[in-house]
């Protein structure tokens, strides 16, 4: 590890998401007990949080139907935070029922996507999410929110940066500790991520801001770059750089775990996480899903025989 | 593509940034499938059409030591050579710059490297004898006002050595700067670079090299290319390499990636208002042309995300 590098953060949290939107966005199904072992091993690489599934209706999304069994299978480990996905209040009640001890809410900046989603209006979305956060401070479960299409949406094109502050806003408000800034179909360059985050800057604390950036047009790790320089702390990836674009067939879609920590690392900037060992979880699901790595350092690293 | 007044007054990054296109010589160098010359030559006339300026063509080496450049005065002689655009070649010696001029090359590179070990490995002797090679190909060039690029090897670090020191990349910049080239192209040539490394790597070089006469070639082995070529930007570097469609696999990593894709470039410059001159369709265009007739698919993520098939 390098020195760290002046006017960045000291440590970066990684919130790694390859359990949840990483394989909701593969095509194979995978089985109980292969995300169960996936996540245990992500457990032990030093990830503080591990999105571990969805509390969503089976019905539309198949890869999240054993969201009761992969929660109550897991390991949880001391110091690891294990969110989970909950687009409603009964979202929300049968996953406190199964041990989750954090949850998430995803909005959007966009009406069209907002609609082709989740079937309702921003506002509408909202609206369910207010009900979650309620009962949430009443149980006093932390609650991140998401908003997608930050820098950009499949149906409307561009997204105003004040409209993505708007959206950021109201999930703040309403109890979100963090809000997750998702460059959905990873459209946005190092130029729209700074002109979204300096209109979100002025109603959100730094502190309670992270993005999630999609490596589509391979802009991600500039943008993180980016978002790092204006101070965010906190930064979303999936371990192999799991889920494709459904957006665009054939691309692809989260940034990998192991080449954002390979940059942060370079930087001198503290993760906790343990590069190696990350590298390892993303062989095991790559295999497991009959696939390659979506990741450069990984695909160096087994190709140079360090692995 | 419109320049954003807004991204430009910043402050932050050059108006104009030039790319040199390296796809139909470091980009087919590093491909497995020996490529016919006149899918060369058409590379290399599409290209000409996208709007770069810079398009490196082929190599005078011996096809002994590599057998994709074989043909490198047949390419030479056959691409249409627009006006305004250069094609620079590589010339190792003072016999290929020779041969370079005689078949019309009006700009050369030479390629230098910042590791004794890299430079014994890959052409057999030291760094002080691959000077005084260069050194014989300058005064030639001289003499023959044509220009001459020094290219740097293992910047951010060597397949063999490991760690490669900022002054050493400095001195060796300064030395091809000093014997009369115009341009030092610094190339992370194993992609092991990251935007800590390179930012100290040219706040060293930039002491004796001007940062206007640095260029940047980034390999994107370990998916850091673009955040590195990104901080260079930031640090006043505005020149930089590209290979359309990321044509050229990494000799050292089997099956990983080398060059970055001058689509995805592009892409990134576009988004930040930077001109470019380059028509990123075209550019797509020609990297789908390549990749067909090489039978293989684009390392662009542009290129991949538009494709909607």
């Amino acid at each position: 590890q390098e020195p760290q590098a002046s006017g960045l953060p000291e440590y970066i949290k990684i919130v790694e998401v390859g359990p949840r939107d990483g394989l909701q966005n593969e095509k194979v199904i995978v089985p109980t007990d292969i995300k169960i072992e996936l996540i245990n091993q992500l457990s032990k690489t030093g990830l503080p949080a591990i999105e571990v599934t969805s509390f969503v209706s089976s019905k539309w999304v198949p890869q999240m139907a054993d969201h009761k069994e992969v929660m109550r299978g897991i390991e949880r480990h001391p110091g690891v935070q294990y969110p989970v996905l909950t687009p409603n209040l009964q979202g929300f009640h049968s996953a406190i029922a199964a041990g989750a001890t954090e949850v998430s809410v995803f909005g959007a900046a966009s009406e069209s996507f907002s609609k082709m989603n989740i079937n309702c209006s921003i506002e509408e979305s909202i609206e369910k999410f207010e009900e979650v956060t309620k009962s949430a401070r009443n149980m006093n479960i932390p609650v991140r929110g998401y908003v997608s299409c930050a820098l950009g949406c499949p149906y409307e094109g561009n997204v105003v940066p004040d409209k993505v502050a708007e959206v950021s806003k109201r999930l703040y408000s309403m109890g979100c500790y963090e809000i997750s800034l998702g460059d959905t179909i990873g459209v946005g360059t190092p130029g729209s991520m700074k002109k979204m985050l300096e209109a979100v800057m002025k109603e959100i604390p730094l502190s309670a801001l992270a993005v999630h950036c999609h490596d589509t047009y391979g802009q991600a790790l500039a943008n993180i770059l980016t978002a790092i320089q204006m101070g965010v702390a906190v930064v979303d990836s999936s371990v192999a750089g799991l889920g494709g674009c459904p957006y665009a067939k054939g691309a692809t879609g989260n940034v990998a775990t192991e080449d954002v920590i390979y940059m942060l690392n370079g930087l001198g900037i503290n993760t906790g996480v343990n590069l190696y060992a990350v590298m390892e979880a993303g062989n095991f699901i790559c295999t497991a899903l009959n696939k390659k790595t979506n990741s450069k350092v990984a695909q160096a690293s087994f190709s140079n025989g360090t692995i | 593509r419109q320049v954003s007044s807004a991204a430009a007054a910043a402050g932050a990054y050059p108006k104009r940034v030039k790319v040199v296109e390296v796809g139909p010589r470091d980009g087919l160098q590093n491909e497995k499938n020996v490529v016919p010359t006149p899918v060369k030559i058409n590379l290399i006339n599409m290209l000409s059409e996208t709007g770069l300026q810079v398009i490196e063509a082929t190599s005078f080496v011996s096809p002994k030591w590599v057998p994709q450049m074989a043909d490198h005065t047949e390419v030479m002689q056959g691409i249409n050579k627009l006006p305004g655009i250069s094609y620079p070649v590589l010339t190792p010696n003072l016999r290929g710059f020779q041969a370079a001029v005689a078949a019309g090359a009006k700009e050369v590179s030479i390629f230098g490297a910042a590791s004794e070990l890299f430079t014994q490995k890959n052409i057999n002797c030291s760094i002080e004898e691959s000077l005084e090679r260069f050194e014989e190909v300058l005064k030639a060039a001289r003499e023959a006002s044509i220009p001459v690029r020094g290219y740097v090897s293992c910047v951010l670090g060597c397949p063999y050595e490991g760690k490669i020191s900022a002054a050493k990349v400095a001195e060796v910049s300064k030395k091809l700067y000093s014997m009369g080239c115009y341009e030092i192209s610094l190339g992370d040539t194993i992609g092991v670079g990251t935007p800590g490394s390179m930012k100290e790597m040219l706040t060293v070089v930039m002491k004796d090299v001007p940062v206007g006469a640095l260029a940047v070639h980034c390999h994107d082995t370990y998916g850091q290319a673009l955040a590195n070529i990104l901080v260079a930007l930031q640090m006043g570097v505005s020149v930089v390499d590209a290979s359309v469609a990321g044509l050229g696999g990494c000799p050292y990593a089997q099956g990983a990636s080398g060059n970055v894709a001058t689509e995805d470039l592009v892409y990134m410059l576009n988004g930040l208002g930077i001109h470019t001159g380059v028509d990123l369709q075209k550019l797509m265009d020609t990297g789908t042309f390549i990749c067909s007739a090489l039978n293989r698919k684009t390392n662009s993520k542009v290129s991949q995300a538009s494709c909607r098939l």
